[in-house]
């Protein structure tokens, strides 16, 4: 089986992945990092959101061997010395969780519209920008105060 | 109040592990030597299973044993249950057909469950899976609700005829009746309750394990009551005794009810567990299997009437009710379209006069059962939009109508079994109004005709019945479990306090909320509290989360704990202090001696109590006391959401401009994360309003609707920001008066979007979802019918 060889967090990591390994896989499977989630088969949903050189990408559809020799960042890289990102925090304060399932990604994307779309969000822009991503339990209504709470504290 | 007690906006406990990816979801968990199961399923709705041929499966890369239908009845092992048995109209019981969790002799919907396949890995399992040979011999199928019953149907079940569960009705049909008579105007409409599915955001999971050594089996499942699991696998399908069976549910991304019940996969994974000698077996269930197998939710078919008299008051009430449950009996699936539904048929107008029939049937579909709501939005439906209806048809403004027919004195008995203990209804209904400007509304609807938009505005006067209970009472309707709540409260010895519950929390923030509790009452912050749950091994045991119950009974369980904890604990100061009891006062975490400076703090009290030098005679060491709560009544959440849309009748995109919402959920503990729970069920409601519908081929039952892609999920830019008011009547039927909330949005949304597009456009009716092109169908058929 082939190696694939990725920074992970800041931290240079390779395992042994079949060809149709997915990137979310490796990441939870490989290397116990559980936080991205899985919550559809055909990338709707956005649990899976991770940050790929940079960019939000859906790691549910990414095979692992394509991101050879790449920049991943995932939800369990947020935090930085044990404190919550801003974006973190602005979901914690503005209740932007229930269940915490599609969370994960619901952060990583938010981060992604913070860095595309700058840190004066409209609640239109950061509704059509959730447009890859599905949550069940909170509407949204506090999902979107949080991305633009966060996205002014950055 | 304190900044982290009652009624304090908290932010909750459980966000940190969520936020950096620490949660603990049941497929996070891998046991030591793990394999991993897949289902074979049936392709056809309905077809005879002639032959199952493992053989070449057997010999596929990885493959450790293959299960089929004849191996679980070779075991002797039961079927999958239902809970609540209905009588028929005449009194006989209703028809369950049998339920086994691998299939023997039919395949009865797509998605049934043929065979597993366990291998090393997953992949190994699905590949394995596709060469497992099944011959079948396809029949027809029945579909639809509506031709269930139909002459010459295909039955689902052999030994059942016209594919009926039962015949089931409530109310008095000779008053209901004579009360038609005499009416002024009688306002009839049919009603469709759309097929929902759940989609909690995270996929079920079963991860079974067992202990040779101990004969001993572990189920990590994503439940929302692990111990009425452990209850149902133990005692009904005959797995292995309570104490050899321990089944936990970590953390569980969303429920909605699609994790109440014991479904084939657990079970089957459980059992294969000893079968394969002892391996643990991991199931992780794709979306596109939850869309085929995941308990779906509503679908009912009502023919409904309302009969008033000349100041508008209603006289009477009459239904009839098609409610399709699937294939088979889900584990609460008969009562939802009967208690849960019928009893709320009276809303929140005093009518004296109610008679509604339902009959349930079987189709080859895949199980329904309770989803958010369950049966209550169905009956709110049916009220409130005849309400409306009414309303146009005699011309009266419909907030006027609702007002004129409010139960205004209470305790309130309706014709149908229930009794509303508490409630305002005008003052909700006031407060909306207010904050959603109505009397500004036909100046909006002229402003958006002016720009070619269609505008409309829907009211919806919700109540519905939380807490189901009392146990005796539940009985006698016909559940064969009492719906109690138990609670344990550990005080340690440095006064810190460990809470368990027999609730379970899978995004509603138990916690944070039962902490607040327990810091107000014994005066400890919130970081010393600890809120364990979802084992059966730590909590005794416990029924569960669902329909709106853990605030109003588990919370109550805790409650009468903690009175227990607090009096044993006073009494031990009372002796430390040289004081009589009746002298003690305990208040911000002191027990104080009054009008002296005398002072224990409660956890120097706990620590006395466990050190036990110096205790009153005939007290046990220790601090640590249990408590069941099993309710006087349901609780009765009412109020009063109002939908605003904006319709482009060149597209028939529907708009929601505007939201109100005014809920009167008794007292509250965390407004945030009730207010939480309020978004979260609008959406829901307005999912089935707008978006949502599953959608099988009527002739093959093959599943339309099997993926996001198809099945239309509220997405952000559906939805608006929403306008959350409260009104209070505390609940008399608990000591904390709480009502509950998750289920509210869910209930008061769908008649609002309804009832304002069809304001908006003009139109009786509309069939739910109304979608665009839909609503596109109606302008078109009005504009016909104008022209015409």
């Amino acid at each position: 089986m082939p190696i694939v060889t990725m920074n992970v967090n800041g931290k240079d990591v390779s395992g042994e992945v079949e060809g149709r390994t997915l990137l979310v896989e490796f990441l939870r499977e490989n290397l116990g990092l559980t936080g991205t989630h899985v919550g559809c088969d055909t990338s709707q949903c956005g649990a899976c959101v991770v940050h790929v050189d940079g960019k939000a990408i859906k790691s549910c559809s990414t095979l692992a061997l394509a991101c050879e020799g790449g920049k991943v960042k995932t939800i369990e890289g947020v935090a930085k010395n044990g404190e919550l990102h801003p974006m973190q925090a602005a979901f914690k304060e503005n209740h932007g969780l229930q269940c915490g399932f599609c969370t994960p990604g619901m952060v990583m994307t938010g981060l992604d519209i913070v860095k595309r779309r700058g840190k004066k969000l409209k609640e239109e822009t950061v509704r059509a920008e959730l447009e890859g991503n599905i949550c069940r339990c909170t509407g949204y209504h506090n999902i979107v105060k949080a991305i633009q709470d966060g996205a002014s504290k950055m | 109040m304190s900044d982290q007690g009652v009624g304090a906006r908290v932010a909750r406990k459980e966000d940190t592990r969520f936020l950096t990816g620490r949660g603990n979801y049941c497929d996070d968990i891998n046991l030591q030597n793990q394999t991993y199961a897949y289902f074979v399923r049936s392709p056809h709705a309905h077809a005879q299973i002639v032959k199952v041929n493992t053989k070449q499966a057997e010999k596929a890369p990885g493959v450790v044993g293959i299960l089929t239908g004849a191996d679980w009845a070779a075991d002797g092992l039961g079927g999958l249950i239902c809970g609540w048995a209905i009588s028929n109209k005449d009194g006989s019981p209703m028809k369950a057909g049998a339920h086994p969790a691998l299939s023997n002799d039919k395949a009865r919907y797509v998605g049934d469950h043929i065979a597993v396949v366990i291998a090393e890995t997953p992949a190994q399992a699905r590949a394995a899976a596709e060469l497992v040979d099944v011959k079948y011999k396809e029949l027809d199928a029945v579909v639809e609700t509506g031709k269930a019953r139909k002459r010459g149907a295909p039955r689902v079940h052999d030994e059942i005829a016209k594919n009926t569960c039962y015949e089931w009705a409530i109310g008095d049909k000779a008053a209901t009746d004579a009360a038609f008579e005499n009416a002024a105007h009688i306002t009839k409409l049919n009603i469709a309750n759309n097929r929902l599915v759940p989609n909690p955001m995270e996929p079920r999971v079963a991860l079974g394990s067992y202990n040779p050594a101990e004969e001993h089996f572990t189920l990590y499942t994503t439940s929302q009551n692990p111990h009425v699991a452990r209850l149902i696998l133990s005692a009904f399908i005959g797995i292995a005794p309570e104490n050899k069976l321990r089944v936990i549910a970590p953390d569980v991304g969303g429920g909605f009810g699609s994790k109440i019940y014991v479904y084939a996969e657990e079970t089957v994974c459980l059992w294969a567990s000893k079968r394969i000698g002892g391996r643990p077996v991991k199931w992780t269930c794709d979306r596109s299997e939850a869309f085929l197998c995941d308990a779906h939710g509503r679908d009912h078919e009502t023919k409904a009437e309302m009969a008033l008299d000349s100041d508008g008051k209603i006289l009477g009430l009459r239904t009839h009710t098609t409610a399709n449950v699937g294939a088979y009996l889900s584990t609460f699936a008969s009562a939802v379209p009967t208690y849960l539904y019928a009893t709320l048929l009276s809303g929140q107008y005093n009518i004296a006069n109610i008679y509604a029939e339902v009959d349930t049937v079987y189709t080859h579909t895949a199980p329904v059962d309770a989803y958010r709501g369950a049966g209550r939005p169905e009956a709110c439906f049916v009220v409130e939009r005849l309400m409306e209806v009414a309303a146009r048809e005699t011309g009266v403004d419909p907030a006027e109508l609702r007002r004129r027919n409010f139960v205004k004195e209470f305790p309130h008995q309706t014709p149908v079994i229930m009794c509303y203990d508490a409630g305002d209804f005008d003052a909700s209904l006031d407060k909306a109004m207010e904050m959603a400007d109505y009397a500004g509304f036909e100046e909006r609807r002229k402003k958006a005709a002016r720009s070619g938009k269609l505008r409309g505005i829907g009211f919806s006067n919700y109540i519905e019945a939380c807490g189901i209970a009392p146990s005796a009472a539940v009985g006698s309707l016909g559940a064969g479990v009492g719906l109690w709540e138990s609670a344990e409260v550990r005080v340690n010895p440095v006064g810190t306090v460990e809470v368990l519950t027999g609730s379970h929390s899978h995004g509603q923030g138990h916690e944070t909320t039962f902490a607040q509790l327990v810091s107000e009452r014994l005066g400890i912050p919130l970081e010393q509290v600890s809120i364990v749950h979802g084992d059966t091994d730590k909590v005794q045991m416990g029924m569960g989360t669902y329909g709106s119950r853990s605030g109003a009974v588990g919370m109550t369980a805790i409650s009468k704990a903690i009175d227990k904890v607090e009096a044993k604990a006073r009494k031990i100061a009372s002796h430390l202090m040289e004081a009589a009891e009746g002298d003690v006062e305990f208040e911000g975490g002191n027990f104080t001696v009054k009008g002296t400076d005398k002072s224990l703090a409660f956890g120097e009290v706990a620590l006395a109590a466990y050190v036990a030098h110096n205790m009153p005679e005939d007290t046990e060491p220790g601090l640590k006391e249990g408590a069941f709560h099993d309710p006087s009544n349901f609780t009765f959440p009412a109020g009063c959401h109002i939908c605003e849309v904006e319709i482009d009748p060149d597209t028939g995109v529907t708009k929601i401009v505007k939201w109100t919402a005014v809920d009167d959920f008794g007292n509250i503990i965390n407004p945030m994360i009730v207010e939480g729970q309020v978004h979260g069920g609008i959406a829901q409601g307005v999912g089935q309003a707008l978006t949502e519908g599953c959608v099988y081929d009527a002739d093959s039952g093959q599943l339309i609707t099997g993926s996001f892609m198809d099945y239309c999920m509220p997405r952000a830019d559906d939805l608006p920001s929403f306008d959350l008011g409260f009104t209070t009547t505390a609940c008399p039927s608990n000591p904390l008066g709480i009502k509950g909330c998750g289920e509210a949005g869910a209930i008061a949304a769908p008649p609002a979007v309804i009832n304002a597009i069809t304001d908006a456009i003009g139109s009786e009716d509309i069939a739910m979802p109304a979608t665009p092109l839909a609503v596109w169908n109606a302008l078109q058929a009005n504009a016909k019918q104008a022209a015409e």
